[in-house]
């Protein structure tokens, strides 16, 4: 494992994350960790995410459900029951991890655009039903006191340990994400992605590693959400269950490329990015969708393998570096 | 319990509902003969309630001729869309097309919001309303359904008794053999997706006649789409009829027992539990 361990394509990958991680902390900026935060934020979801979509080739639309309801139910233990932190994030991330489970149990015998729309029904009715349930505040959502901050030493202590928090769930999840890809759990998923049938007659459970996948990916952005939604001080429905956030983090493996591990990482970076440069600048930001749009068809129909794909590919030495 | 109203609400939700099946129609059509689900249906969608919109406020054109003219483009955006967004990624693997359906999303909702803004609009054109009773319908929703019923009858000839329409069965058939047997099939595959954005734009000018609506309004209507498809079978257009007329229906009836804001939850539930129990939808899907 320690060998393996020391490999390239992991610490490359590690190198861009502590490098965004680090740089608020030497600087000090808050300026410079907000943008981080959203950047490492992204960054941790689409890696995530990779592993059901780029690992086992199953689309879903609904992945920021699992990021929502950890969210609701972190925030819920802080506000309500008044624990701290590091356990609600905790409880955020087992939260989603059971939602994860019962889903995979129930949706995963479903195939292709089949999942993807149950994906969809699945966090669209979500969110209508926590509009709905009263304990999570219905539409309004429920808000942090400030004074919840001063149990960190102030809100800008606060914030600082959400940050720092963050960086290291986001290190954790490069290096789950490495692990998969070299594991024999991670190649029964390859197999699962190039042909079911096939890694099932090779001995794959397919069933129970698919679940374990989308487990996997469910955990970390139910830990985020918690993370996220402190910082933010208030959640409410639609901005937990957000279908088009989803899709952006879907945009992002693919941009980076689906299936590798350094690829959402690059895929979130370059994204969030080109996304904060629109938004800013006076030219673009009118029409920064579109302008988002027709790049991601560009990226589609013309690098469909994404950045690292492409580079994988057309220079082959990059294959024993790139990963 | 008061039944005037629940009949009045179940009438309603009917007409409703055979406007969301023309919408569905449409995504219906599209994955049964090429597989892909269109992501900008609800952009399409909001593309013909801004045709109808505006084609009546600035020439005063009669909202009713105004959808022909919106069809005829809807067919027209499709075509483009086709060839430009969804032909090369028409064999790829399913996140391939539902990304470029999607990036095509992205740039006319950009678009639309910079020319439009987001703020509400509506079609203020009256046709009286019908009272029997206790149920009390507008005019404009007789229209909606009579437009409805002949855009459906109309969509069944073509697919049944012209050639074009057989090519597209064929085609959604297997696409192999249809090209062996001599059917031009990307072109056949450009028109069916043209049918498919006709379809939704349709739909569009039809409900900007009922309610008001946002350059934002498409993507609602789209994902009920995705909920009347799954009730109807993927790839069924008249199975996409009828669960439009189930969805449309149940939105009437539930408000009136328990509050409006558990439909989305029951509507939703409802299918993902169709799906995992019976994908092939109520009345089995076709291809």
């Amino acid at each position: 494992m320690g060998r393996r361990l020391w490999h390239p394509g992991l610490y490359l990958a590690l190198a861009v994350v502590l490098a965004l991680g680090l740089a608020p902390g030497v600087t000090g900026g808050q300026g410079l960790r907000e943008s981080m935060f959203t950047i490492l934020m992204s960054v941790g979801l689409a890696s995530s995410l990779n592993i059901l979509v780029g690992y086992t080739g199953y689309v879903s639309f609904g992945h920021i459900v699992f990021f929502g309801l950890g969210g609701y139910v972190g925030f819920y233990t802080m506000t309500q029951l008044g624990w701290p932190l590091p356990l609600a994030a905790l409880v955020g991330g087992v939260a989603a991890g059971i939602l994860a489970f019962i889903l995979g149990r129930i949706l995963l015998r479903l195939r292709g655009a089949y999942f993807a729309l149950a994906t969809l029904g699945i966090l669209e009715a979500m969110r209508a039903f926590v509009t709905n349930f009263s304990p999570f505040g219905g539409s309004i959502g429920l808000s942090l006191n400030f004074s919840a901050y001063r149990a960190y030493g102030g809100a800008n202590e606060a914030l600082w340990l959400t940050y720092w928090i963050l960086v290291g769930l986001v290190v954790l999840t490069v290096v789950v994400s490495y692990l998969v890809r070299k594991s024999k759990f991670g190649l029964g998923l390859m197999a699962i992605r190039e042909d079911e049938h096939a890694a099932e007659i090779m001995g794959v459970r397919a069933s129970r590693a698919k679940t374990w996948a989308l487990v996997l990916s469910a955990v970390i952005p139910g830990v985020i959400g918690v993370l996220f939604f402190f910082k933010n001080g208030s959640i409410e429905p639609s901005d937990a269950f957000r279908l088009n956030q989803s899709i952006e983090l879907l945009v992002m493996v693919m941009l980076g490329g689906q299936g590798t591990v350094l690829g959402p990482v690059l895929g979130a970076f370059g994204y969030q990015r080109l996304r904060g440069y629109l938004l800013t600048s006076a030219l673009f930001s009118d029409i920064q969708l579109t302008i988002a749009g027709v790049l991601l068809l560009l990226i589609v129909l013309f690098i469909p393998a994404g950045a690292v794909g492409w580079l994988r590919r057309r220079i082959p030495r990059l294959k024993t570096v790139l990963e | 319990m008061d039944a005037g109203q629940l009949l009045a609400s179940t009438i309603d939700g009917l007409i409703i509902g055979l406007v969301y099946g023309v919408a569905a129609m449409g995504l219906t059509l599209i994955f049964g003969v090429m597989n892909v689900i269109n992501l900008a249906h609800g952009a399409i969608i909001m593309l013909g309630m801004f045709g109808v919109y505006l084609l009546f406020q600035t020439v005063g054109l009669n909202p009713y001729l105004a959808i022909i003219l919106v069809a005829v483009a809807g067919l027209v955006v499709g075509l483009i869309m086709y060839v430009v967004a969804v032909h090369r990624v028409i064999n790829a693997p399913p996140l391939s097309s539902l990304l470029s359906t999607f990036a095509v999303n992205m740039m006319i909702i950009g678009l639309a919001t910079t020319a439009f803004s987001t703020t509400p609009r509506n079609v203020n054109y009256s046709l009286g309303t019908l009272e029997a009773g206790p149920v009390v319908i507008t005019n404009s929703r007789f229209a909606a359904s009579a437009a409805v019923i002949l855009v459906t009858a109309g969509l069944y000839l073509f697919l049944y008794r012209t050639r074009p329409g057989k090519q597209i069965r064929a085609v959604a058939n297997n696409r192999q053999a249809a090209e062996l047997m001599g059917i031009p099939s990307t072109r056949v595959l450009a028109f069916s997706f043209g049918l498919g954005t006709m379809l939704a734009a349709v739909a569009g000018g039809l409900i900007a006649t009922l309610f008001s609506f946002t350059v934002l309004s498409g993507s609602t209507y789209e994902v009920k789409s995705f909920v009347i498809v799954v009730l109807g079978g993927l790839g069924n257009p008249l199975g996409a009829l009828i669960g439009g007329i189930i969805l449309g229906i149940m939105e009437g009836i539930i408000p009136v027992f328990i509050s409006v804001t558990w439909v989305t939850v029951i509507e939703f539930l409802l299918f993902v539990l169709i799906l995992v129990v019976r994908p092939q939808g109520l009345l089995g899907a076709r291809h």
